[in-house]
């Protein structure tokens, strides 16, 4: 409602009809406007009711899935060291999901009934689903890799990864498959961002402290994510037009430019020196910090999205014009 | 309205506006404040009716209307005496029923002077006394006999006042007419003489309607009227509260009998009234001056008996030619047994006023400390009532005070919790009121009957037991009466026998003891000799042996059956709905229906038809109880010795009335004029542009220090408060706030006090839209928060700009929704009919800000006074 | 669901709405839905300012008139606005008494639509479509999750403050199942809110827009009475005198769910492009 208290007057607007402006005898056709209207500039759709856990939800749902994409790799390949510690993020990252998203909840005590019913409409149901049956593959593959450090990999590790795959991606599903102008006009683009960030939380994480001469793969994933990071981003701002502004203004923008430098950094110096323990583990670090930034970025972007109603409007009406609607 | 038709009431119902071809809704905001019913009016819409608003704002029943016409407040008698003098002048009045049905062509005595004679003034006026003599406004040729001075009259008139009182009419009809309404001293020529000056120009000049947009209305208003087409006004307190509100409805009731609209379906004058039972309250009423029935209260006489009383009151011919009957039938059901012929039926046990008792007198007496004890029930005069600061102060110079309500409302909270103790002006340990607090009961909590603004007495049940001490007015009323009783029982002195004699007999039933309502229905409905519950008035007598608590009411329980409870859906019956619930007069819906048919008995069109003459059976029938004697032939004529209603001619629909007519001009029945006249408001940033009469020379002022008036017209000073300042209603709320303030669904959706003003008015001021403002009069200052709204116009009037602003006036400071109460603006000027209030037009001034807290606050208003001197 | 009943719903008809907050009211004694009071908004007579948790039925308030210096042509830019602004510093006459004003009153509800956003997005299944083709929430399942709020393109529900759940219109189903009339409907004084029978609601929508557009009220129409549009028609549509987004109402709304495919499609692809760069980043060092 900012800026209408300040109109001079209350609820104007204009609109045009005919000369003695007697609803009943009027007969010109009314103009569409130029410029489309709000309601005092109320919100046409609801913004999220989330709390901060969520875009640590989506950060940690991230490392959960991409570092068991990498653990599954690392221990079918013979890479104990990494293996381990890829099984260990991952194992983080399923044991703090559920509790971020249990304690999101308006009523916590009901966290069960996610798993009431499986719907194949609700990307949130789908994603429970999933991260229930990834927890159970990831927490077994872990276990397995505490006993077992040559193990080879066999059925759980491949459920482990082919799980945490979509799991890394299906929260950009989530946000994107919803009313919020910035977040579901960016559904092409999003869940490369997830995926990438996630894979560079992966591997900053593994990187923390697996000594150099084993970590070239996380080294290499880490560069080659933040960078494709940055490129799907960009494109999806792009391609966003004036809905991008959600991303670029405000605590949203803030944050992301935030990640981009830290991902960037980290990248950067993972590659200039990250043979050198002590960079690789502050790479690994940048990553991480960028990989919550750009979380709480988006998070944050869909806010301000849904709070200004010619997101919405604009959007639509554009539409219209365009195709003649969206049905 | 009683003065123009004979009974004072809607002359139609709400469901019948549905039939109007033009609805003008003027001093009512219908949308707003009768929202069930002005479904109605969206009926008529969608049928293809023109609706036309006039009111100083665009509101909610603007935007339902096809035209709007903002005016400037306390302006509409020159209004509609500008389409008094557009249908004269234009040859547009209906002439067959103005000739047949009013009194257009009686000649008014030469001793009569008109406003164009004597510069805004009428003969007999007594400018020391306030007051006018009334002989020369009579009918040439009328004796004013022995009974005219001493008639209940001047502060006596009810509110309902029926026409005739003391018109000496004989046959009824008035000694002298003129058929071709051409004689210079008729009626009619008279009216367009009075309204010549009453052009469309003058409109313009007076009122801020443009001279186009007026014509529009009156033109609408003519071309929907006639025989093929009937047009309806609809208006509410935006008329009444005026010290000429009496005037607005007579030229409102002008309008509508040139226009032939009385009595005839989409016609007549829907009075909409606002309270659920508002007009039950002046039926049975709660005012000083009349009794049930509309019967005058007997007045302070050197000589007075119950003969002396009829002789004053009671005009030979039309219905109240009964009067002996309604008021000896009164009596009995009052004192039965006691009441017999040789005591005159306890005529004396009937107080006798000997003055003004009205509310605006009664607390001007408890501030001048006159005033020992007060009931309040279900009222909340320190915010409701003008000068509402005034009444608070009063409330503290009382020794004690019972309120009756459903929580502590600011009328109970004066003495600790008020602007006043804020201020420092009161303190509450200074306070000797005693004050207590009896909770109420809620209507569904009750059995009981409501009276609404259609004449409809619907019944209402118990639905639930209303909790712990919380009990009805009837509970209330019935056991203080009883217990008073018990306590002069062992009383010799005489003084005491009207109360000891009293009916008093109710059943009651429960562990609280409630008594019956059903059973104070029958009393009110009455018996006939042998108990029976009566069928209607007709039978009652003058011999004692009917009683009737209320003569209108009569037939409320015909057959021992309560048809106030009556619910027959209105699918299974004709739209007119005659078996839902029961109408006073004899469930009649639409009043003076005669005049739906010619003087031989025909409808005047096919299209508009509602009651007519069956001359097959030899009687009047229609879609409604015809208001018109059942049997009358059409050509009668009443023979030498006719009394009553038979002294009335078949083709007199008025039946209340003395001549059986409406009456265009009135020679009695009203106080200040006989035509209406534009006079400006007590308080008024114009001289009146029409006469050197600035304001009604009748009005009632009070003339007291803390009763100060703004300076007016052209007094130095008027400048002090430039803008013309007026209250209303909001939809989310209900008069006072006492009973909307304090729930949560409804105060969130009005939560704050606010003023509306147009951004022309914000911009001069420096007002900003949403902040607050600080409102001053001479009275007060209060702050309400801004709504700066294009809904509100300047208006240009009289060669210059006119700002005004709006206030709605529910709130106080106790409840949910807390804000400074708009009546302590305005101050005591009331009309001097019915002592109503004038809260619809005053002046003021307006500055940004919050007002000042405490003592501050008086000093505001004082630097006003200062400067307006 | 069985269809056991016939579909029913609301057509609200703004053009004889007097804007008297009945329904807010009645809606909110009927289901106990606590007042959630907003003060003085000065936006015109709307203190409820919008649907929500504790808001089902919500009056809305606009005030129009015809801008300065145009005559049936482009309706008012900011720029024009300020334009006029400085006419009247100008001491120039801002209106003309011919100016038109209106004040368009409008009541709003959840849209119980046939393809509901809310319904396919909820993963507990507390959201369901009852036998009466209504969407109910039912409140002792429901767990606040929040999804369907974000999943709603109008705005309608929200998450109720220190209860946790998300709480909407139910169309008084608790009064249907007893053949009455929903609150709203039945408080109603001018017919503005008609319930009844879906089919018979959109016949008579179709009628009265029919007379509205010869009377020349030719901006008069339809929003949601069409099952060609974005959520597969409304089970609540209105008759609206302005363009949607006036009333704070999407122009071209659309249920999420439809792109649900898409989106998903581009989520395994985004996964399946991550998966294969995980899997690159071991592999092209094994190469070297």
């Amino acid at each position: 409602m900012s800026g209408d208290v300040d109109r001079a007057v209350a609820g104007r607007d204009t609109y045009v009809h005919g000369e003695r402006g007697h609803p009943r005898t009027r007969e010109e056709r009314m103009v569409p406007r130029e410029q489309p209207t709000t309601y005092y500039g109320r919100p046409v759709v609801k913004p999220p009711v989330w709390k901060p856990e969520i875009p640590f939800y989506f950060f940690f749902g991230g490392l959960a899935g991409a570092s068991a994409v990498m653990a599954s790799v690392a221990t079918f390949l013979g890479r104990p060291k990494l293996a381990r510690r890829a099984w260990i993020g991952a194992f983080v990252g399923v044991t703090a999901s559920p509790a971020l998203l249990v304690s999101d909840l308006g009523m916590p005590s009901r966290f069960l009934n996610m798993l009431r019913v499986f719907k194949v409409t609700s990307p949130m149901s789908l994603g429970a689903w999933l991260l229930a049956a990834n927890g159970g593959a990831t927490t077994l593959g872990a276990a397995l890799n505490l006993a077992q450090p040559d193990r080879r990999g066999g059925a759980p590790e491949v459920a482990a990864a082919a799980l945490g795959a979509p799991l890394a991606t299906y929260t950009a599903v989530l946000i994107c498959n919803t009313a919020v102008p910035a977040w579901s006009e960016a559904r092409a683009e999003m869940p490369f961002v997830f995926g990438a960030s996630a894979a560079a939380s992966a591997a900053g994480a593994a990187l923390l402290s697996v000594s150099p001469e084993d970590a070239a793969p996380a080294r290499r994933l880490g560069v080659a994510a933040a960078v494709v990071e940055e490129a799907a981003t960009v494109v999806m701002h792009k391609r966003l037009g004036p809905l991008a502004s959600a991303y670029e203004e405000g605590k949203a923008g803030r944050f992301g430019k935030a990640a981009r430098v830290l991902s960037l950094a980290g990248a950067a110096a993972l590659a200039a020196g990250g043979h050198r323990r002590s960079v690789a583990a502050a790479g690994g670090s940048l990553l991480l910090a960028g990989s919550v930034c750009k979380r709480w970025s988006v998070f944050k972007a869909g806010f301000q999205s849904a709070e200004d109603p010619l997101q919405t409007v604009r959007t639509q009406r554009e539409r219209i014009a365009l195709e003649g609607g969206g049905a | 309205m009683g003065t123009s038709f004979g009974r004072g009431g809607a002359t139609t119902f709400q469901q019948d506006l549905q039939n109007s071809d033009c609805i003008v809704i003027m001093g009512s905001n219908m949308a707003e404040c009768h929202p069930v019913g002005f479904q109605w009016v969206i009926e008529a819409r969608e049928r293809g009716a023109k609706v036309i608003h006039v009111d100083p704002r665009f509101t909610r029943t603007s935007a339902m209307a096809d035209l709007h016409v903002p005016l400037r407040a306390g302006s509409d008698i020159a209004f509609l005496g500008g389409i008094v003098n557009y249908i004269l002048e234009n040859g547009r009045e209906f002439r067959p029923y103005v000739q047949a049905y009013t009194n257009a062509r009686t000649i008014v005595s030469d001793d009569f002077r008109d406003t164009e004679d004597l510069e805004g003034v009428f003969s007999g006026l007594d400018r020391v006394g306030k007051k006018y003599e009334r002989e020369s406004w009579q009918y040439k040729g009328m004796e004013v006999g022995a009974s005219a001075g001493e008639r209940e009259h001047g502060e006596a008139e009810g509110e309902q006042a029926h026409g005739a009182h003391g018109g000496e009419l004989h046959h009824g009809e008035p000694p002298e007419e003129d058929e071709t309404l051409r004689d210079p001293r008729c009626v009619f020529q008279l009216l367009k003489r009075h309204y010549s000056r009453y052009t469309p120009e003058m409109v313009e000049r007076i009122c801020g309607v443009p001279r186009e947009t007026f014509l529009e209305v009156a033109e609408a208003l003519c071309e929907n009227s006639g025989r093929e087409r009937t047009s309806a006004f609809c208006y509410a307190v935006g008329w009444t509260q005026h010290t000429v509100g009496v005037q607005y409805i007579r030229t409102a009731a002008i309008v509508q009998l040139l226009l032939g609209n009385i009595g005839r379906p989409g016609g007549g004058i829907m009075a909409l009234r606002g309270h659920a039972s508002i007009q039950g309250s002046t039926d049975i009423p709660t005012l000083f001056n009349i009794l049930p029935g509309y019967l005058p209260m007997p007045h302070a006489h050197e000589r007075t008996s119950l003969d002396l009383y009829v002789d004053r009151n009671a005009p030979p011919t039309g219905f109240w030619g009964n009067t002996r009957a309604y008021m000896v039938s009164l009596l009995k059901a009052w004192w039965r047994g006691a009441a017999t012929a040789e005591n005159d039926f306890c005529f004396d046990y009937l107080p006798r006023i000997d003055k003004d008792h009205s509310h605006y007198r009664t607390v001007a007496d408890m501030a001048d400390n006159k005033l020992e004890g007060y009931f309040v029930m279900g009222e909340n005069p320190a915010v409701g009532s003008a000068n509402s600061k005034l009444q608070r102060l009063a409330l503290a110079n009382l020794k004690w005070l019972v309120v009756r309500d459903f929580n502590e409302i600011e009328t109970a909270s004066f003495w600790h919790d008020s602007p006043e103790i804020e201020s420092g002006e009161l303190r509450s340990e200074e306070i000797g009121t005693e004050v207590f607090l009896m909770p109420a009961a809620a209507h569904s909590e009750k059995d009981g009957s409501f009276t609404n603004t259609q004449r409809l007495l619907q019944w209402h049940h118990k639905a639930v037991e209303p909790k712990e001490d919380q009990r009805s007015e009837l509970w209330f009323m019935y056991h203080l009466g009883r217990r008073i009783k018990e306590k002069l029982a062992e009383s010799e002195d005489p003084r005491d026998r009207p109360i000891l004699d009293l009916t008093w007999d109710y059943p009651t039933v429960g562990p609280d003891q409630e008594p019956s309502a059903e059973a104070v229905l029958k009393e009110i409905n009455g018996y006939d000799a042998d108990g029976e519950p009566l069928p209607d008035y007709l039978p009652l007598k003058d011999d004692g042996s009917t009683s009737c608590g209320c003569w209108i009411y009569a037939g409320c329980f015909a057959d021992g059956v309560n048809q106030t409870a009556r619910r027959k859906p209105g699918g299974e019956q004709s739209w007119v709905a005659p078996e839902w619930a029961w109408a006073w007069p004899m469930n009649r819906r639409i009043i003076y229906n005669r005049a739906s048919a010619d003087p031989d008995g025909e409808p005047w069109s096919e299209r508009k038809r509602y009651v007519w003459w069956d001359a097959e059976e030899e009687e009047w029938t229609g879609e409604d109880v015809p208001d018109f004697s059942p049997e009358k032939r059409p050509d009668y004529i009443p023979p030498e010795d006719a009394k009553a209603q038979d002294a009335l001619r078949g083709d007199e629909p008025f039946i209340m009335q003395g001549d059986g007519r409406a009456w265009l001009y009135a020679p009695n029945g009203i106080v200040d004029g006989p035509f209406p006249t534009h006079y400006e408001p007590q308080e008024s940033p114009f001289s009146n542009p029409l006469y050197p009469q600035q304001a009604n020379p009748v009005r009632e002022q009070y003339q007291r220090r803390d009763n100060p008036y703004n300076p007016t017209g052209d007094e130095p000073g008027a400048d002090v408060f430039p803008f013309v300042m007026t209250t209303y209603r909001l939809t989310e709320h209900h008069t006072a706030g006492a009973m909307t303030r304090t729930l949560p669904y409804l105060a969130e959706l009005q939560p704050e006090m606010f003023c509306e003003i147009s951004p022309e008015l914000a911009r001069e001021r420096g007002l900003r839209h949403g902040e607050w403002a600080t409102i001053v009069s001479s009275r007060a200052a209060i702050e309400a928060r801004v709504m700066v709204t294009e809904r509100v116009k300047p208006l240009t009037v009289d060669g210059r700009t006119v700002h005004q602003v709006g206030l709605p006036y529910h709130w106080g400071n106790r409840g949910m929704a807390k804000g400074d109460s708009a009546n302590d603006l305005f101050p005591f000027a009331l009309d001097p009919n019915v002592h109503i209030q004038e809260v619809k037009a005053a002046t003021c001034d307006i500055v940004p800000g919050r007002r000042p807290r405490g003592p501050e606050r008086l000093d505001l208003v004082e630097s006003y006074r200062e400067r307006a001197r | 669901m069985s269809a056991s009943e016939p579909r029913v719903g609301f057509f609200t008809d703004t053009s004889v709405c007097i804007g008297c907050k009945a329904c807010e009211v009645a809606c909110k004694e009927w289901n106990q839905v606590p007042a959630d009071p907003q003060g003085f908004t000065g936006t015109s007579y709307d203190n409820s300012g919008e649907l929500g948790a504790d808001r089902w039925r919500h009056v809305a308030f606009i005030e129009q008139k015809l801008p300065v210096g145009v005559e049936g042509a482009a309706p008012d830019s900011w720029v024009q606005e300020a334009a006029k602004q400085n006419l009247v510093e100008q001491g120039l006459e801002p209106e003309r008494d011919e100016d038109g004003f209106r004040w368009l009153m409008s009541s709003d509800v959840c849209k119980h639509c046939t393809e509901a956003g809310c319904l396919d997005g909820c993963p507990t299944g507390s959201i369901f479509r009852t036998e009466f083709g209504t969407v109910v929430v039912q409140e002792d399942i429901c767990n606040g999750c929040g999804y369907c709020v974000v999943a709603c393109p109008f705005g309608v529900l929200d998450q109720r403050e220190e209860d946790g759940r998300v709480w909407k219109c139910t169309l008084c189903y608790d009064r249907l199942k007893d053949d009455m009339e929903p609150a709203c409907a039945q408080a109603c004084p001018t017919d503005s809110i008609q319930f009844g029978e879906l089919a018979e609601l959109r016949e008579r929508a179709a009628d009265r827009i029919e007379v509205l557009h010869q009377r020349g009220q030719s901006e008069a129409r339809l929003y949601g009475e069409s099952e060609d549009d974005g959520v597969g028609g409304f089970g609540a549509f209105f008759l609206l005198l302005d363009e949607p987004e006036t009333y704070r109402l999407p122009p071209d709304p659309v249920v999420p769910t439809r792109m649900a495919g898409k989106v998903w499609g581009a989520g395994l692809a985004a996964a399946g492009a991550m998966a294969a760069g995980i899997a690159a980043s071991f592999i092209a060092g094994a190469r070297r």
